[in-house]
């Protein structure tokens, strides 16, 4: 029965690692609606920023600026050329992704490298221990710093004008390109800091980012394109589902389980589904 | 002049093919050609890359000493892209095109299994060197690795040895971790051990906070582990973060080695156990020349783990076996290995003549503060191989073979 209720924390805590690895993509993919499969790469370059500084707390910032920097140039260098083409981004970021992985297996060896956890983060409070209490508090702030950012600042509200209506924002004379430069910054930004956290709980190597990538799109597609709310609640959801289902059967099966719930709701519900919702940027 | 040109090229295209196809290969030139074949690249290069380079290093030293027969040896290297059919596709080419005196290659069992059709076709030689999951016994193949009575029995003893009756079985999903827990089951039946239960999770799996509450909770003696790869680094940090540590709660490890401690991070697994049979501090003389000169060519920062020394004792041992048939034919070898017994870094190896295993020492080691391990237990004298159990009468039933 214990065993039962420590799976509601758990749940909980895992759904806290799915938003703080989708909330990045909350904001290329949600806003700009841009597939960059490359998001992974950039949480495996926050997490080695880590291993460099071999400092934690100051990796956090500076993983921000480290990804965001990487996702800048991305953006600038490459997706630009191809918006309103989603397919072709993807197969571009595809390639992207498997550029940088490779970058850090020559750069930094194949095999995983440790970063050391801060000393004050060992211990916990009953099931959860110190390092996912740190996780859920880190994805809170990051949705309250997402969300004060969109509604609170003249830069963000000039994002969602471009993301609602891009001619008209042009109009008005908003820096359509600023505007993209900037979204893909924070948003490449949040999954290097995503990146330094994982680095508590999981490996830390060159593939790193290819086993988050797939939940972080989960997250989003179920949240619906684009709401902060729906990708907090999408996580949440998602990560009771699969503690309680990987509690009553087991770990592959609980994979199966959640792919199952998510298909059948977004045919209830498909709103959240790209496809038919696909922000076409011209 | 315009037609024989081209006719000129084919008929020396030919000559050349039929020359190259000859029964034996390289037999005018003082060079033998052997082919090394392992993922250099994709989610296996973390671990095959180290073997490929043992196997360089044994190439090296059996050429500074004389060579082979009086000839060089000249590796060919090919990479298998941690994908199986590849690994198919390259060995067939190794082996025709060419026309390499052996391979030695490949570490996951499937890229073993993707292989073994190709050798036994084309009646070519393949040294596998890394532990397996056993039932298998080519005649095509050598296994310079364990088979799962010269590992995961004698960890079992160990652990029994122990006093640890209650066991939590957690592997990654597929061949190895399954067929390894079957025997696990087996033998607790047999030896009034108890399993509390027995989890996998699908391989490169990086959430670990459910299993590990199950394992919490179940309050096992030990835990014997076949996760591979990645998902050791997220289960040991998750468990130690649960608070779980090698006094209360041992984990026996079957695919760490002192390569993986680094990753995982020596904090998160430092006293907890494991099994193979040779580790980098293994005492012999044969063992300290190998660390020494593995550490000049690649870096005095670099470790030798079981399936490196594996690699390397291949390649000498396939040297023996040549030296004695006096040629590098595929079936004259094969007469002559069996009853090779050479001094390698693990100690004492003798090639098993009816299965092609080796008899091999089982070692228990326990992973120290500075990240390399500390043998513990060992069992005594080299175990003949028994990739099938035979000799083990709990176990009948279970070794149906393929």
């Amino acid at each position: 029965m214990s065993a039962f209720v420590n799976q509601l924390p758990i749940g909980l805590s895992i759904g806290a690692v799915l938003l703080l690895i989708a909330l990045g993509l909350t904001f290329t993919f949600g806003q700009m609606g841009v597939i960059n499969m490359a998001h992974g790469e950039f949480i495996m370059a926050g997490a080695y920023t880590a291993f460099l500084l071999q400092n934690f707390v100051l990796a956090l910032p500076a993983a921000f600026l480290v990804a965001g920097v990487m996702g800048l140039i991305l953006e600038r260098a490459a997706i630009r050329h191809f918006y309103g083409r989603p397919l072709d981004t993807l197969l571009l970021t595809w390639g992207v992704s498997l550029v940088l992985q490779q970058l850090a297996r020559d750069l930094f060896g194949a095999p995983n490298v440790q970063v050391p956890a801060p000393s004050w983060l060992s211990g916990g409070v009953g099931i959860l221990p110190y390092n996912r209490l740190f996780i859920m508090a880190l994805a809170i702030a990051g949705v309250v710093a997402v969300w004060l950012y969109l509604n609170r600042t003249g830069l963000g509200r000039r994002t969602q004008a471009v993301v609602q209506n891009r001619r008209l924002a042009a109009t008005s004379g908003i820096d359509t390109g600023r505007v993209d430069m900037l979204t893909f910054f924070i948003g490449s930004g949040l999954a290097g800091v995503a990146g330094v956290a994982l680095t508590l709980i999981g490996p830390v190597g060159p593939t790193l980012g290819t086993y988050y990538i797939v939940d972080a799109f989960l997250v989003v597609v179920a949240g619906g394109l684009g709401q902060l709310r729906g990708a907090v609640l999408a996580a949440i959801g998602l990560g009771l589902l699969n503690s309680y289902a990987e509690f009553w059967s087991d770990a592959s099966l609980a994979k199966v389980i959640v792919f199952a719930v998510l298909i059948a709701f977004l045919q209830i519900r498909p709103q959240g589904l790209f496809a038919l919702r696909s922000r076409v940027l011209t | 002049m315009r037609i024989s040109r081209p006719i000129l090229s084919a008929a020396l295209v030919l000559a050349l093919a039929a020359c190259g196809s000859g029964a034996k290969p390289a037999a005018e030139s003082n060079e033998i050609k052997v082919g090394l074949l392992h993922s250099l690249s994709g989610t296996m290069a973390i671990s095959e890359v180290t073997v490929r380079d043992a196997e360089l290093l044994a190439i090296d030293e059996i050429n500074k000493a004389g060579g082979v027969l009086g000839k060089k040896l000249v590796p060919v290297v090919e990479d298998g892209a941690s994908d199986w059919p590849t690994f198919a596709e390259k060995a067939t080419k190794l082996i025709r095109q060419d026309k390499v005196a052996t391979v030695f290659g490949g570490w996951t069992s499937a890229s073993r299994k993707a292989m073994l059709p190709v050798f036994e076709r084309y009646k070519a030689l393949l040294w596998y060197p890394v532990q397996y999951e056993g039932l298998e016994s080519s005649p095509y193949i050598f296994y310079t690795g364990a088979t799962t009575n010269q590992q995961i029995i004698p960890g079992l003893d160990y652990l029994k040895e122990e006093g640890k009756k209650k066991l939590f079985l957690v592997g990654s999903d597929y061949v190895f971790p399954r067929t390894a827990n079957k025997i696990i089951k087996a033998y607790a039946a047999a030896n009034g051990m108890e399993i509390l239960g027995e989890e996998y999770t699908p391989l490169g799996h990086t959430e670990y906070s459910t299993l590990v509450n199950k394992v919490m909770q179940a309050k096992p003696d030990a835990v014997f582990n076949t996760l591979n790869g990645d998902s050791n680094v997220a289960f040991f940090k998750q468990l130690k973060s649960a608070g779980a540590s090698a006094e209360t709660m041992p984990v026996l490890s079957v695919s760490i080695a002192e390569e993986e401690v680094t990753g995982i991070g020596v904090d998160n697994i430092a006293g907890q156990p494991v099994a193979w049979n040779y580790y980098q501090t293994t005492d012999t003389p044969a063992n300290e020349a190998f660390v020494t000169a593995y550490k000049a060519k690649y870096g005095q920062d670099k470790v030798t783990s079981d399936p490196m020394e594996a690699g390397y004792n291949a390649v000498y041992l396939w040297a023996e076996a040549v030296k004695k048939a006096g040629t590098t034919e595929v079936e004259a070898v094969k007469k002559a290995a069996p009853g090779i017994s050479l001094d390698r870094p693990e100690g004492k190896v003798t090639i098993d003549g009816e299965n092609q295993h080796l008899y091999k020492t089982a070692r228990i080691g326990v992973i120290q503060p500075d990240g390399l391990i500390k043998e513990v237990w060992n069992s005594g004298e080299p175990i003949k191989p028994d990739p099938y159990l035979k000799g083990y009468a709990w176990a009948s039933g279970l070794g149906t073979g393929q």
